[in-house]
């Protein structure tokens, strides 16, 4: 059955925002822009077009899966890497956007350390904004990609169990996959440390499962979800030393055999090997990380497409 | 401003309020001669008074508010004595004690003598201006207290700062007691909310932004009232935000302690929930906290735990508001809309009484810090105004008098408004 074409907006700032069947809707797309990765292959959806990658915060491989993403479709990409306290001190975010705007560009996709910072943004200009990261409140294109992932592993996300394992508190990937899993009828737990899984998530998110012991968390799940433990982020207050967290959590071969046969193990990278995951998981059969990678061109593809388009009709 | 008027002034008609003695008549009248209060004018007297027709309106003493900045000295982009004090008329504050975080900060007689000139050339209400505690607002090294409170300040605070060690807080208030100064605490515990951008709990975590909780505000508290015992100091706890901080203070006071306390009148009307799309004019300190905790903090100004509303008017322009959440300053400006939005969230709510409600910013802040004020008791200074409870008017920038950019409430309609103000029986503020 072909599914409705419902999108019509021209920013991607998160999950929040977004229905079922825009998520479906979305997928779709991503699908069909699938053959596209291919070595040789390209489309030309948006010749003519400009992104800009305003990356205000290191990254390296959501602003290459981005810039990737728009040149298969045929659009010219900018990046620009600074960070957002080097941008305060001369201008305001407001100035440097209408500063992009003005030299025709099509859409912005950000990448900013203040939670809020992509919303802002989109009302601020008439041209799309697409958010790579704001803060700890939401990632939607790898939930997006995450979810795609999923739904091309087990058919269909409705009644799947997943777990979401490390650290939530700062996490906007965690943020984005709880609403996204959900929107989609998956059953989501979100296991760690008490410190980096407060009680209180509960009452935020009133549809997930909080649990801190791990082989209650994993034996049970169709996947698991790791988390990248984010040095930076996390101060010395929430779990005592690296090695700590990974005699904990971190999911050795020995933890994984207490996942069912088919349960798969995801990561949005960039993975702390030995920390949060030993490499004999995350390059095991398990793993399905290196396809989460290539999904999330084709699902950014289909974002950006979707969402220029929104503006040209 | 209108020129000095110099005949009597007669309100005529009007329910009149005065929590001070318990007054409350319908169809009543007020005089003021020679700047204060009067029980009555002779004939001839009448004859040449302004008189009012205060046919259904209410006459109630001028507000008094416990916890403004009016940006200068040093801050004037934000706004001005003169609009500030014109912003305070419009919303029937006819006395206002000030912050000294301005900059510099208040913390010498030379920087307190020139925001005293600036008051006398252009403050259309009273402004009684407070001093640091620290110098500064450091938390380090105590401020001239004596020598301040000679030149005028009517309390000490280091505001947002606090006081973070318990030593220099001891012997601070120790030193404030013996010039009888009252100390205004911003209680937060800053070791618990460093980047903290709003209350910590279910919206902070949806919002991914940090958050401070409410013990930062209860321990400071807690400690205030151990504080306040050993010292015999008197302490005023400024914009409670969390519901347990109201139990503390309420504990405190059926023990006998002569603690004080306030909120902010947008902690009474909003609660965190009000976030959930970054308003920046929104992000205040201490920040809006859940729904149980607003409704404890109601609780706690009818039964008279929380001693006196405020309106913790802390103008921003409108830029440096139009940022992303992490970088905009803390603050909101509120003078114009905090009666409006108390008389909402109690009267129209059925929760309290108007004469209740004037109380809380009349004769609760008047003992916070011993004022002669709100009150309309013969021979006090004739501060009165005049509040029209049938009419409903919608916040715009023409209604708002402030130069700041960020009075949360803007767009919003409120039933009830401030219709003049008068300062010593010379009005200050009319509804055009």
């Amino acid at each position: 059955m072909a599914l409705q074409d419902t999108w019509t907006k021209k920013d991607l700032t998160g999950i929040a925002d977004l229905t079922r069947a825009e998520i479906e809707f979305l997928f779709t797309q991503a699908d069909g822009f699938l053959p596209a990765l291919a070595p040789g292959k390209g489309l030309d959806l948006m010749r003519g077009r400009t992104v800009v990658n305003l990356f205000l915060e290191p990254s390296t491989r959501t602003r290459t899966a981005f810039e990737i993403s728009a040149k298969k479709l045929g659009a010219e990409v900018v990046s620009i890497n600074t960070t957002a306290s080097s941008l305060v001190k001369g201008e305001t975010l407001r100035d440097t956007a209408e500063n992009i705007r003005a030299m025709g560009v099509d859409a912005i996709v950000m990448r900013h350390s203040s939670a809020g910072a992509a919303r802002y943004l989109g009302k601020a200009l008439d041209i799309s904004v697409i958010n790579a990261g704001d803060g700890a409140h939401e990632h939607p294109t790898q939930a997006l990609l995450d979810a795609f992932t999923l739904r091309k592993h087990f058919g269909k996300l409705q009644g799947l169990k997943v777990t979401i394992l490390g650290d939530i508190l700062f996490s906007r990937v965690a943020r984005s996959n709880i609403l996204c899993l959900s929107k989609l009828g998956a059953e989501v737990t979100l296991a760690g440390p008490a410190t980096l899984v407060p009680a209180a998530l509960q009452e935020a998110f009133p549809q997930v499962r909080i649990i801190h012991d791990l082989k209650e968390a994993l034996t049970d799940c169709d996947a698991v979800m790791l988390l990248r433990i984010q040095h930076e982020r996390q101060t010395t207050t929430h779990f005592p030393s690296l090695a700590e967290y990974t005699s904990q959590f971190g999911l050795n071969a020995e933890r994984a055999a207490w996942l069912k046969p088919n349960t798969i193990v995801m990561h949005p990278g960039p993975i702390n090997r030995g920390v949060e995951v030993e490499s004999e998981v995350a390059d095991g059969p398990r793993s399905v990380i290196l396809e989460q990678v290539h999904n999330g061109v084709a699902v950014r593809m289909a974002v950006l497409h979707l969402c220029t388009r929104a503006i040209s009709r | 401003m209108n020129p000095h008027d110099p005949s009597p002034l007669w309100l005529h008609g009007a329910r009149v309020i005065d929590p001070a003695t318990g007054r409350d008549e319908p169809n009543s009248d007020v005089f003021i001669r020679d700047g204060v209060f009067v029980e009555k004018l002779t004939a001839e007297e009448q004859t040449r008074a302004r008189k009012i027709n205060a046919t259904g309106l209410v006459a109630f003493p001028g507000l008094i508010d416990l916890n403004c900045r009016l940006g200068e000295p040093g801050q004037s982009a934000r706004e001005t004595i003169l609009t500030g004090t014109l912003a305070a008329a419009a919303g029937g504050f006819t006395t206002v004690v000030t912050m000294p975080d301005c900059k510099p900060a208040l913390d010498n007689v030379g920087t307190l003598q020139l925001l005293r000139e600036i008051c006398a050339r252009d403050a259309r209400v009273r402004v009684l201006p407070t001093g640091t505690l620290t110098k500064g607002h450091e938390g380090k090294a105590l401020a001239p207290l004596g020598s301040m409170k000679k030149a005028g300040v009517v309390a000490v605070t280091d505001t947002t700062s606090g006081v973070q060690n318990n030593e220099i807080m001891r012997r601070a208030l120790e030193y404030a007691a013996m010039f009888n100064l009252v100390v205004l605490d911003h209680c937060q515990d800053s070791s618990m909310t460093e980047g903290a951008q709003m209350h910590e709990g279910a919206w902070s975590l949806r919002l991914g932004l940090r958050g401070s909780p409410r013990a930062a505000e209860e321990i400071v508290a807690s400690s205030d009232c151990v504080l306040a015992e050993l010292t015999k100091a008197r302490i005023h706890l400024q914009h409670l935000s969390s519901g347990n901080t109201a139990d503390i203070v309420r504990r405190a006071k059926s023990r006998g302690s002569k603690l004080t306390c306030e909120v902010s009148a947008l902690h009474l009307l909003l609660n965190d929930g009000a976030l959930e799309n970054y308003d920046t004019r929104l992000k205040l300190n201490p920040p809006l906290r859940e729904e149980s905790d607003r409704q404890k903090l109601i609780t706690a100004v009818v039964d008279g735990t929380i001693d006196a509303i405020c309106s913790d008017h802390s103008p921003c322009t409108a830029t440096e508001k139009d940022c992303e959440f992490d970088l905009a300053p803390f603050g909101a400006a509120s003078l114009e809309t905090t009666f409006a939005a108390a008389y909402e969230t109690l009267v129209l709510s059925g929760k309290a009484d108007l004469p209740l409600l004037v109380a809380r910013f009349t004769t609760g802040p008047a003992r916070v810090l011993n004022l002669p004020y709100g009150t309309l008791k013969a021979g006090a200074s004739g501060d009165v105004v005049l509040f029209n409870p049938q009419t409903s008017w919608t916040v715009t920038p023409a209604t708002l008098f402030s130069k700041s950019g960020n009075n949360p409430l803007n767009g919003r309609t409120f039933q009830g408004r401030i219709q003049q103000s008068f300062v010593g029986g010379q009005q200050v503020f009319s509804v055009s």
